[in-house]
């Protein structure tokens, strides 16, 4: 999704030597630390995924970057300025989709619109919620309430609703998840078309390691618990990419050599539950 | 369109079978001889009762009174029940502090505060007030509590991400949301409302259904006694579909649940 490869790259989103600590709720004593001394760059337009064993804090690093927690020691930096708590400049995608029920398919993605923070005049809204509706395929199903559609579908508006008030990156936390395997793969396709047409910054954490691949420019494996970098991986596969490139044989080494690395992480946070 | 004036005459085809039935039933009770026919007037003499009273007697006037102490009670009762309802269902520590409390006056029927409330307020409107005021205050406040604590907390991550500030979460996100639940504590205080009312009329009341039915039991008039039964189950039923036709408008977003 990136440009090209400039000499001075367009830092996007940076985290520098992030670290976030919980106290402990559970049986266990003292402090969970989810993250430790995190630091990655992610230049503008980059599509980058985070994956890595359950509960390694893959999750916890997109929501240290989306504001919904503040790191205890470290950065993160949008633009250069420090993030402080959500806001529209860091739309959210979330695997429950999180469209509001109460809203048609045309007025949850024109709900930003209508803020304060947004707000365009009425005329104009409808223009620019109909150009989402058509780059996420939603078109004939403005009227429809959210019970009416199916789990990719609602994925859909939640995109088309996190894109119209244009923020600065997309934040998607498994966003694919609940669907099944078809819907999944045609929402990654959609996904690519609509990135491919509208160009964001993307961070993307998923299980799927083919789909980290698939999407991504660059994949970065986390560790088991506490979420440190295990390695840092390039997708050197040119846009726009097709289905057919899941059986590339470059790919499948590329998705072997990650999954591998995933699995040893894996065995790790087993081997530790033992302590 | 077409389909829901289809649905809307079969469920009237229904209604009035099942009733037909009722009625039936109630005929052959009556023909039978099995109750003697002094305590057991059928259903046409208690229609003409009804008509009589009705063109010529207080009965409309009755069933007035009764609505608006209803009315009256059930309005103060969910207004003040709505916003605090939303604060301790909103905010966990003073919700669960006060849950146990709330509950334990849900649970009194209002109806034992009666003999109280008339020793406090005596036997006029303002006792009556109050007793439904409390009957429909502490039925709907826990219906708001319940519904407000059970709104997903996502939604309103997700419109900090669009950019809304707090107000606008509120507005825009937060009460829309707890609408159906409004709607919920509305029917909900109708009904125990409804009931308190006519045990409360038939204590102490000179006007309304339930002082219609103790003056007829007084004078041991059995078809006007029938009479008041089936007007105020007849009342309530009608109250209850006014709002859930309300409810079925304004929560037509709403999933329904399968198993």
């Amino acid at each position: 999704m990136k440009v090209q490869h400039d000499s001075v790259k367009e830092v996007k989103i940076e985290l520098i030597n992030t670290s976030k600590m919980y106290e402990s709720t559970a049986g266990s004593r003292g402090i969970i630390e989810a993250v430790k001394d995190f630091s990655l760059k992610i230049e503008n337009n980059e599509f980058v995924s985070l994956i890595g064993p359950s509960g390694c804090g893959k999750s916890t690093v997109l929501n240290l970057v989306a504001g919904f927690l503040e790191p205890t020691e470290g950065q993160i930096l949008l633009d250069g300025k420090p993030v402080k708590g959500p806001g529209k400049d860091r739309g959210v995608i979330f695997q429950q989709y999180a469209i509001f029920p109460f809203l048609t398919v045309q007025e949850n993605i024109e709900f930003g619109l209508k803020l304060a923070a947004n707000r365009i005049p009425k005329s104009e809204r409808k223009k620019v919620a109909s150009d989402f509706i058509r780059l996420m395929g939603l078109e004939g199903f403005e009227e429809a309430y959210p019970k009416e559609l199916s789990g990719g579908m609602r994925q859909r508006v939640a995109i088309a609703r996190a894109y119209a008030v244009e923020p600065e990156v997309f934040l998607m936390d498994e966003p694919f998840g609940a669907l099944d395997a078809q819907t999944r793969s045609n929402m990654q396709l959609q996904l690519l078309e609509a990135l491919q047409e509208k160009r964001k910054t993307v961070l993307f954490v998923t299980h799927s390691v083919e789909e980290a691949a698939f999407l991504s420019d660059r994949v970065v494996v986390i560790t088991s618990r506490p979420a440190r970098i295990r390695d840092l991986v390039e997708t050197p596969f040119p846009y726009p990419r097709e289905e057919k490139l899941k059986t590339n044989k470059d790919f499948l080494e590329l998705r072997e050599t990650l999954k591998q690395e995933v699995m040893q992480e894996y065995a790790m946070q087993v081997q530790g539950r033992g302590k | 369109m077409k389909e829901k004036i289809v649905k809307l005459f079969i469920g009237l085809m229904n209604a009035i079978s099942a009733f037909g039935v009722l009625f039936g039933v109630w005929y052959i009770v009556y023909l039978s001889g099995v109750i003697k026919p002094a305590l057991f007037p059928p259903p046409h003499i208690v229609l003409q009762q009804a008509v009589f009273l009705f063109t010529e007697g207080r009965l409309l006037f009755d069933m007035l009174s009764s609505i608006q102490r209803v009315a009256i009670g059930v309005f103060l009762g969910v207004t003040v029940a709505v916003p605090v309802g939303f604060i301790l269902g909103w905010n966990e520590r003073l919700g669960s502090f006060f849950q146990p409390l709330i509950n334990f006056f849900r649970a009194l029927p209002p109806i034992a505060l009666i003999p109280l409330v008339i020793v406090y307020f005596g036997i006029g409107e303002v006792a009556k007030t109050v007793v439904l005021f409390y009957a429909a205050f502490f039925s709907s406040v826990v219906v708001m509590y319940e519904g407000i604590s059970g709104i997903d907390p996502l939604f309103v991550r997700a419109a900090k991400t669009l950019g809304a500030s707090s107000a606008e979460i509120f507005t825009k996100v937060v009460f829309p949301l707890s609408v159906p639940h409004i709607l919920t504590a509305l029917r909900v205080s109708l009904g125990v409302s409804w009931a308190t009312l006519v045990a409360a009329e038939l204590v102490a009341a000179q006007t309304g259904l339930g002082a219609v039915i103790q003056d007829a039991s007084n004078y041991f008039q059995i078809p006007i006694i029938y009479m008041g039964i089936a007007l105020i189950g007849f009342l309530a039923l009608v109250m209850d579909l006014i709002i859930r036709w309300l409810s079925s408008y304004f929560t037509r977003w709403q999933e329904e649940f399968t198993a």
